[in-house]
């Protein structure tokens, strides 16, 4: 797994993500921020592919790239307000949030190299083949994670009825 | 395994034999894995160009029979490299493009159809033993990759600064996020008793008697079978389903400031999607390369082939829906009766009550 290509590939991946993420949030077209962003989370489905986890990139380019931006294009291109104006992605705030946002990286750093010296060595990858994880991700889902799993289901619905409710014209 | 006298045509010892070979020149290691997958890509690369300009001519022919004319002529027994000189005549046209164009997004468009088009055939079982990457993913994977058709043409439509390519691309966009779910759902039916998503999984609970085909588990499999080809249709923007390129409304839609080369990559990644749609539906309802006899990539092109004959058929016989009833058929009927489906497939399988 941690052979030298997987390290080049990861460094490149890792790379077109920041980079793109950076341009979701600083460019002045809104759909080329948007397309920017279906770059960025393509990039974080190839991660998933390198941690051998193949279910949840798929998942992530279906639901993420298929659905979500999909959606996001088709409200740029449906607000006409919004489609040829350049418009300014930072407001007065920016140097605050700057702050917070290094204050942010600085601490989530901090725990990371400080779990990673904890666990250092004692740590061992399970034993799920790669074939398999599929199938053992079903099983997770229908018995030790049954619960989380339907009050996900249960919360989408409602976020689904409720939109239902918001975009239905009352009856005079 | 019945021994036939066809069984030499398979085509696995001829792709073991040429991975020995570039094994004996020297290469080992990760030079071998990035040999091997170069050239398989360069191969099917081919082989699919190849379909795709076989389709375009056979969909000119089938046109023009259904028309009462005889389609192209010209060019060969029956035009037969009509195709051929339309490309050459598409590479050597010049590429006009707009002023006001969105110049990186007009640029990549066509590259992002071209590519996504052609990367779901990873998965495809073309025949026993030939498929480049048996991911336990599977089916997972194309119905992944293929929403960058999706994007491509968003971005043609966006990117070309008019309003009937803009027009083209949100109504593709709603066409295909409608259709998406029955799509899906109705590959679950098949994934339910499959157990698996790996795509050689889904070929081999097929085998023996071509009973065992999915479409013939009834009574869900029929169902499965024919709303899959359904949504599968609206997927690959073909008529009746057409609305984003409907040609008396939106001239070409999305592809309409599109010219010489860059049209020509649009036409051949559509005539491709339409390939891997009867492709996975060959997979996963018709048994996939399975049949008796003649060898399996045969048996495999053959169904494909017969599946995109339907899909031409519709196309000139049936017409275009409107936009309010596409949405409508989507959601009020084909949704609904795909769970159903899905639900009755699944107590089946858990009672049993299948052969």
């Amino acid at each position: 797994m941690t052979s030298p290509q997987v390290g080049i590939v990861f460094w490149i991946i890792a790379f077109v993500m920041l980079i793109s993420a950076f341009m979701v949030v600083s460019l002045k077209n809104i759909f080329h921020s948007a397309l920017f962003l279906i770059l960025c989370l393509f990039s974080v489905a190839g991660i998933y592919v390198l941690l051998q986890a193949e279910f949840l990139a798929a998942a992530q380019v279906l639901i993420y790239v298929g659905a979500v931006a999909v959606l996001m294009l088709f409200a740029i291109m449906l607000t006409n307000n919004l489609a040829s104006k350049k418009i300014r992605q930072a407001n007065r705030n920016v140097l605050v949030g700057f702050f917070v946002s290094v204050i942010f990286c600085f601490i989530t750093l901090v725990l990371l190299v400080k779990t990673y010296v904890s666990v250092w060595g004692k740590l061992k990858p399970q034993a799920v083949l790669p074939a398999q994880n599929v199938l053992v991700f079903g099983k997770y889902l229908m018995t030790k994670f049954m619960l989380p799993f339907e009050v996900v289901s249960v919360l989408l619905l409602a976020a689904l009825i409720g939109a239902i409710v918001l975009a239905r014209k009352e009856r005079s | 395994m019945n021994v036939t006298p066809f069984v030499l045509l398979e085509l696995q010892p001829v792709f073991i034999w040429l991975y020995q070979l570039l094994e004996k020149i020297g290469l080992s290691g990760s030079w071998l894995t990035v040999a091997s997958y170069t050239g398989l890509s360069l191969f099917l690369f081919g082989l699919l160009s190849v379909v795709a300009l076989f389709l375009v001519w056979w969909e000119r022919k089938i046109s023009g029979h259904i028309q009462q004319r005889y389609g192209p002529m010209r060019n060969g027994w029956h035009g037969w490299y009509q195709t051929i000189m339309d490309g050459m005549k598409l590479l050597l046209k010049e590429d006009i493009k707009v002023v006001t164009r969105d110049k990186p997004v007009f640029f990549w468009a066509p590259i992002i159809a071209f590519v996504a088009a052609f990367v779901a055939y990873v998965v495809i079982p073309f025949g026993k033993g030939l498929i480049v990457a048996d991911l336990n993913i599977g089916i997972l994977y194309i119905l992944a990759v293929t929403t960058f058709t999706v994007i491509s043409l968003f971005m043609a439509g966006w990117g070309s600064h008019n309003k009937y390519a803009l027009l083209g691309g949100m109504r593709s966009a709603a066409q295909v996020v409608s259709y998406e779910v029955p799509m899906v759902v109705s590959i679950l039916t098949v994934i339910v008793f499959t157990g698996s998503l790996s795509m050689v999984d889904i070929v081999n609970s097929q085998s023996g008697i071509f009973f065992n085909w999915f479409i013939f588990r009834l009574p869900f499999g029929p169902i499965a079978f024919l709303t899959y080809i359904t949504a599968a249709t609206a997927e690959a923007n073909r008529t009746p389903f057409d609305i984003p390129e409907a040609e008396q409304e939106l001239v070409a839609g999305y592809n309409v400031e599109y010219s010489g080369m860059k049209f020509a990559m649009f036409f051949l990644a559509e005539f491709i999607n339409m390939f891997t749609v009867a492709a996975i539906a060959t997979t996963l309802f018709l048994g996939g390369w399975h049949g008796a006899i003649l060898p399996s990539w045969l048996w495999f092109l053959i169904k494909t082939l017969s599946i995109v004959l339907l899909l031409m058929l519709f196309r000139w016989t049936y017409p275009r829906l409107r936009v309010d009833q596409l949405m409508e058929f989507a959601w009020k009927f084909l949704v609904p009766l795909t769970f159903a489906n899905l639900i009755l497939a699944s107590w089946m399988k858990y009672a049993r009550w299948y052969w």
